[in-house]
This record gives C-alpha cells, structure tokens and sequence, in this order.
C-alpha cells in the first residue's frame, strides 16, 4: 500500500505550488517545451486532427463529446472558420477554467492554435465573462508575451460577453458574437456547424484547449497512458463543500470519487455528492466508490458534465439545496421558451414548499409531473439540466422527500447552505 | 447501397417562437396537447397520411408559425 497518493499533473504541472502567479511563457516552455512552429502548416495541423482524433479526448465542456468530431471535414472544410474559445463557465460551482487561465494562460493558448491550425481557422476568439477581469488581463498579457516573441501568426482577440449562466451555451456564445443578444438558437439538427454573423463558428471549452496543447506535444499514445479506453485521459475537477473554499484537481478518469473528495480535502463522509454541474446529478453516498469517468457514472445515473464535485454534509438537507439551486436556474433562464420560462419557477417553488415541511400529499406528484412535462421542449437544453438534477435529488434523496411530503421538515432545511451561488442570486440570502 | 425511405411527417414546435396561443392542440388533438401553462406539447411520432391535412391546417394556422412538419426519413 503507498502511504502517499499524488494526483497526476499534466495541464496542473507547474501551477499548484504556493507561488499563485501566472506562468510567463519562459516558464511555460520550461515546463512543456516548444510547440512545433505552427505558422501555417498544414501538415501539422493534419497531424494535430489525427493525434487528437486518435487520443480519444472528450470534450471538457459538459457534454462530453470527441473533441476531433467537431472537426470533421464535411462540417468545417468548406469555410474557415472562426475558433471560439468558451471561457464563459458559466457553473457557480466550477473554477477550473479560471484556474488555467489564470495560471497557464498559455497552454490554453497553444491548444486553440493547435485547433486553430487543424480546421484551418482564420481567427481565434477568446471568449471571457464581462465580470471577469483577471482572466482578461491574464490572457492579454499572455498575448502580448506571444507577440513579443513571434508566436502567433493569426489572429486572436478577446471578446467579453455577458457573464450569465446561459451565454456560456454554444449558440448563444455565437449569437452573442455575431450581434445578437446572446440567447441560444433553436437548432432542430446539431450537425449544422454554428454560425457567426455569416461565418461558421467552432467552440471549445478552455480545459479541452489545454488537453489538445499536450496532444499536439506528446501524441496520442502518452495521453492514452491515464484513463479508461473510453475515456483517456486526466480532467480537471472543482470540490466544494468542505467548508473551505473550492478545490481544483487534475485526477485520473476512472478515480474513484471517494477519493476525489478526500485529495479535496472534504474529510467527513457526505451523504451525497452533486457531480457535473447545476445541470448535474446527485450520486448517493452509498456509492462514492464509482469511478470517476463517463460510462461508470451513467450506469449510477450521474454524468460528469464539467467537473464539479460538491460533498452535501449529512447536516444539510439535499431536498433544500436542490430547491436553492432550482430557482437560481429558473432566475437564468434566456426567456425565450414557455415552459422554461414558466415550468422552472413552478418546480423551484414546489421544491421549496416540499422543503419547508408543510403538509402536502400531493406535493411529489406534482414536482415529477412537472418534472416530466419540462423535459425536453426548450430550444436549449437549459430546462433538461435542472430536470436531470431534479430528478437525481427525488431519487437520492427519496426517503426525505416522502417524509417532508407528510410535514416532516429536517434541521438542514435552516443548516447552512453547501452549493455555492454568484453574490446576490441566492434566494436564500448570500453567505456570511 | 443503403436506400433512404420516407416513412413520414413529423410535426415540431419552435419553442422560441410559440406563445402559447394553442390553436394546434384544437385543431391536431391527435398529435398536440397543451401543458398547465397553455404551451403545446406535441408527440412526435410520423402522421399517418390520413391524418396529414389536419396536421398541415394546424401548421398554417399556428399565428406565430411556430409549427413545423418535417419529413421523416430512414435508412432500408
């Protein structure tokens, strides 16, 4: 048995010491050694789609789907298209994409010219919330480093879109950039690419970037090291809820969450654990022993989706926090679709009433029917997310909804609250 | 050499676009019914041609156009 467990580093390598600053690209090369000269040529960028292709990485985005698929020939050949790089992470609950732009801005960097030179790009655009000035100036600096030293032949400017919850989805990124208000597209069939204004737009999440940057040093095969076969790799987590703030971890795919936990310092074993995300999923804590990868975490009924891991201690109640969480969603609604706009406020209060204890029979009934009735009809798939997380919370937490059903209120229902929210959105008031 | 074959129409909602006037859960009961909030939830599943001049009469009617009839096509 080895006394000490270490998280693999491979994007963290250099960025988890003490010193908090942003590595500098002499730092940065030292680090990871020179990306080969991407100036235009096109045979490495044809090596670059290959060796991600072949390296079988998921996007870190939420969804989860093969990075190099977005890439296929049919859907992006004919144009050049525009790179938009997401750096909106949009989750309360998520700091890794912070946490690389602040600290290796230019990993980040050479991953979208990596991309950038695969889809033959004409531009990259680097994507940050209008809130979030440091990472604007992280990666300002970082592009006038690059500059500096003859490293970008494209080019790459930073736009600051709204920093809300639902901008950070692709076509509402695109919308955004194109002129338009930011809200997502009604798209009856995904495998048009997006557009920007007239141009064909292709979006990736700032970690995928940072992946892709290794891919393009090291190969497929080194990446394949870690991982599952299905899911190869190390990601990137956020943990919260052990009273200090969040942790960001690089883990092994396949790790079990326990342990996750435990290198986030979360000591006391939680009743559950929130994965992937608001849009995410509640997994039981009789189950923390799954590991942490895509197919594992389905056969449980939870998902990734982009590397949030919340410990609930057994002092709060999960019912509560879901209704925290359900009106926070239903408040980041784009407003364009009927039953987002009104099904999400109608379940967040069901799930309030049922928190609260008050008698009410029916009250189950009527959360999963409207639970259901949601499902599936936005233009985006912002409902589905809360429904997703609504129904994993009527699953785990089945025994203290049936009780509370019967006017049983627990203690946690007034406890502090776990999940974090931006400052002035949580309707039960901001954190002391 | 795979042949595609139309096995239907299939009706849609744009959600952006509906406002919930409702006019295709009257006019197509057999393919549209209405939520509490009064917005359309429709199933899917191909018209039978019987049913396609009813199913075009909500699709023209909808006063937001936000109806869609798509043509539902498999491989075989």
């Amino acid at each position: 048995m080895t006394a000490t467990v270490t998280t693999p580093e491979r994007v963290l390598v250099g960025v988890r010491g003490e010193d908090e600053s942003s590595m500098d690209l002499d730092r940065h090369l030292a680090a990871h050694g020179p990306l080969v000269a991407p100036d235009g040529d096109a045979r490495w960028g044809a090596w670059v789609h290959r060796a991600v292709a072949e390296s079988g990485l998921l996007g870190r985005g939420g969804a989860g789907f093969p990075s190099a698929g977005k890439w296929e020939a049919g859907r992006m050949a004919s144009r050049r298209p525009v790179l938009v790089v997401n750096a909106l992470e949009g989750e309360p609950a998520s700091a890794k994409d912070r946490v690389l732009l602040l600290r290796c801005p230019h990993l980040v960097l050479d991953g979208a010219e990596a991309v950038a030179a695969a889809v033959r790009a004409s531009e990259i655009l680097l994507c940050v919330p209008d809130h979030s000035w440091a990472v604007a100036a992280s990666l300002e600096a970082a592009l006038t480093e690059r500059r500096r030293a003859g490293l970008s032949g494209r080019r790459v400017a930073v736009r600051r879109p709204p920093g809300r919850y639902v901008t950070g989805e692709e076509s509402a990124l695109t919308d955004w950039l194109g002129g338009g208000p930011g809200r997502p597209m009604m798209r009856m069939d995904k495998s048009v690419p997006l557009r920007m204004a007239r141009r064909a737009a292709l979006v990736h999440n700032v970690e995928t970037l940072a992946h892709v940057a290794l891919i393009a040093r090291r190969g497929p095969e080194w990446f394949r090291q870690l991982g599952t076969p299905d899911a190869p790799g190390s990601t990137l987590v956020t943990v919260t809820g052990a009273g200090s703030g969040p942790v960001v971890l690089e883990v092994e795919l396949g790790t079990p969450v326990s342990q996750i936990l435990r290198w986030g310092r979360f000591e006391d074993p939680p009743s559950a654990v929130l994965l992937g995300g608001y849009g995410g999923t509640w997994l039981e804590g009789s189950r923390l022993d799954t590991p942490y990868a895509p197919a594992p975490l389905a056969s449980v009924g939870a998902t990734m989706g982009v590397g949030v891991v919340v410990g609930l201690p057994a002092t709060s109640c999960g019912i509560a926090e879901t209704a925290r969480i359900a009106r926070y969603l239903a408040g980041e609604s784009a407003g364009q679709c009927g039953p987002c706009v009104f099904g999400l406020p109608a379940i967040a209060g069901d799930l309030e009433l049922l928190s609260s204890g008050r008698p009410d029979p029916s009250a189950l009934e009527r959360v999963a029917g409207r639970t259901s009735a949601v499902d599936g009809r936005g233009a985006c798939r912002h409902p589905d997310g809360l429904t997703r997380l609504v129904r994993s919370a009527l699953r785990v937490f089945a025994a203290d909804a049936s009780s509370h059903a019967l006017g049983r209120p627990c203690s946690g229902h007034i406890s502090p609250t776990v999940l974090p929210l931006p400052p002035g959105s949580d309707p039960r008031g901001d954190a002391s | 050499m795979t042949v595609r074959r139309r096995i239907g129409l299939s009706l849609r909602v744009d959600p952006v676009a509906c406002d919930a006037y409702g006019y295709c859960a009257e006019l197509f009961p057999e393919r549209v019914t209405v939520d509490e909030w009064g917005y359309p939830i429709v199933d899917g599943t191909p018209v039978e041609p019987e049913l396609a001049d009813l199913a075009a009469r909500a699709v023209a009617d909808c006063p937001r156009r936000a109806l869609r009839l798509y043509e539902v096509v498999v491989d075989g």
